[in-house]
């Protein structure tokens, strides 16, 4: 009854356009509050709000972010997993690179105060808050089709356990990027750990409502894929949604701890700095 | 998509010199044999399908499958579509890393200062020895490093230390699917991945193919 009452509402091109526009106001679980500043509950920290959004487990989003944007990425209810990649918007062959990551920072795992680094000796993004106590991920990057297909019978886009890579591929086409354009991500919400041995042990979340702040330290395309970590054992494919809140706050300062607090890190913000300068960046 | 051309024969032995960079198309079935002639030299190493270069070595694949940072006999060199491109057949050394990358004029700006930025480092091997093959900076990734003794500590704490590897020993890889190899001989002087004194390598690859 239902149907057929939709169906003679929508059979003129006037019925079918006041049924489009009576949705708007309509709100869902996860979505992008437009404008951001709409957001109901900005972190009193916050200068206005630029991208406000719920991602949807199993969802991916993406935005360009310009330097000095600070990024808070929430895990609302423990199984979110920010599967991340950056670029630097504009010149994406300058983009994160775990192995640099890691090697230069003399330390396998993320948390407050590390860096993400480029593969051209600068910083992408600084991590300047984590309420998780680093249960975060640099090596194990996200998933595939046919690893999701094999474990949970599907990892396509549109099925119910789409899989990481596939996510970023479209989040990545979006930005005029191939899937060539796609190093190993980083993740955050769900632990692994490295035992004395090599092996991998998955740590899992640190439980709802844990948050990182990254900070941009140049102009950024951000891609984030929200879907449960490759290492989770658990046989259902459980995620959760993921919040994003984003605003204008200014790139890291001189004499900041972050950039201070060790040498590699100070050259990767000089470096930075100068790349910028010399292209009439401030 | 971009597609190498696999050759019908390439068998055979080679001496990669110290520093330099080195590439073969490695048939399904056939072996390669990397030989540390000097001891201690670290090789850096990404693999392709030849016939769809977009599928490369992935680490982290590699890693989420074995379930350890380190290579040995019978790890599976997965690709980022999670399909098996090499296994390692033979390993008489041990002990190989899966999370330090290559050596860039750029990180060694970080690692050690800017008076390192006119040495020569893998980054630049592996850029110059793709482009022959129609690859560029987009496509190189995160590296595996034979011979090369990178532990993690409980903290973390990661870094590069002496090797483990002596002169004779060998890795040896059978190509699961047509495989374009990249390697680059590290010429690195300022760590110990090759015992500060880079050395030349052998590169062997045997059998008929499949």
């Amino acid at each position: 009854m239902a149907r057929a009452a939709a169906a003679a509402a929508t059979s003129t091109t006037y019925g079918a356009r006041d049924h489009a526009r009576a949705q708007a106001g309509a709100r869902a679980e996860a979505m992008p509050v437009v404008p951001a500043t709409d957001w109901p509950a900005p972190p009193c920290e916050a200068g206005h709000l630029v991208w406000a959004e719920t991602v949807a487990g199993g969802g991916y989003t993406h935005r360009a972010v310009a330097r000095g944007t600070e990024i808070r990425l929430t895990d609302l209810r423990g199984d979110a997993c920010a599967h991340l990649l950056l670029h630097v918007d504009g010149r994406p062959w300058e983009r994160l690179n775990t192995a640099d990551t890691v090697k230069v920072q003399w330390n396998a795992y993320l948390g407050a105060g590390r860096l993400l680094l480029s593969d051209q000796g600068r910083v992408l993004a600084s991590l300047v808050t984590d309420t998780t106590g680093g249960r975060h991920d640099a090596l194990c990057g996200t998933s595939t089709l046919r690893r999701n297909t094999e474990r949970y019978g599907d990892g396509a886009p549109h099925s119910a356990t789409p899989a990481g890579r596939e996510l970023l591929k479209l989040a990545a086409l979006k930005h005029g990027l191939e899937p060539r354009d796609l190093p190993p991500s980083v993740s955050f919400f769900q632990g692994v750990e490295v035992r004395e041995d090599g092996a991998l042990a998955f740590t899992g979340s640190y439980g709802p409502g844990g948050s990182v702040t990254l900070r941009a330290e140049q102009d950024l395309t951000v891609l984030i894929a929200n879907v449960p970590h490759p290492l989770d054992p658990r046989p259902a494919y459980t995620s959760t949604p993921l919040e994003v809140l984003a605003w204008a706050a200014g790139p890291t300062p001189p004499g900041d701890p972050v950039r201070e607090a060790t040498p590699e890190a100070r050259r990767a913000f000089l470096n930075t700095e100068e790349a910028l300068a010399s292209r009439g960046i401030r | 998509m971009n597609a190498v051309t696999v050759p019908a024969t390439t068998r055979g032995s080679v001496v990669v010199p110290a520093r330099a960079a080195w590439s073969a198309v490695v048939r399904r079935g056939e072996h390669l044999t990397l030989t540390d002639l000097g001891g201690n030299q670290a090789v850096d190493f990404l693999v392709y399908d030849a016939h769809d270069t977009a599928v490369r070595y992935s680490a982290p694949d590699t890693l989420q499958a074995q379930g350890t940072i380190f290579l040995t006999t019978g790890s599976v060199l997965l690709s980022n579509e999670h399909t098996p491109l090499m296994t390692v057949t033979e390993d008489t050394c041990g002990r190989h890393d899966t999370l330090g990358g290559a050596c860039s004029k750029e990180s060694n700006t970080l690692r050690y200062g800017h008076h390192t930025w006119s040495q020569h480092a893998c980054v630049d091997n592996f850029l110059s020895e793709g482009a022959r093959h129609g690859l560029g900076k987009r496509d190189l990734v995160s590296n595996i490093n034979w011979y090369m003794n990178v532990p993690v500590e409980e903290d973390g704490t990661l870094g590069i230390v002496d090797g483990l590897s002596a002169p004779g020993l060998r890795v040896t890889l059978r190509a699961e699917t047509d495989v374009l190899v990249l390697v680059s001989n590290c010429p690195q002087i300022n760590n110990p991945c090759n015992g500060f004194d880079p050395t030349p390598v052998e590169m062997t690859i045997t059998g008929s193919g499949s």
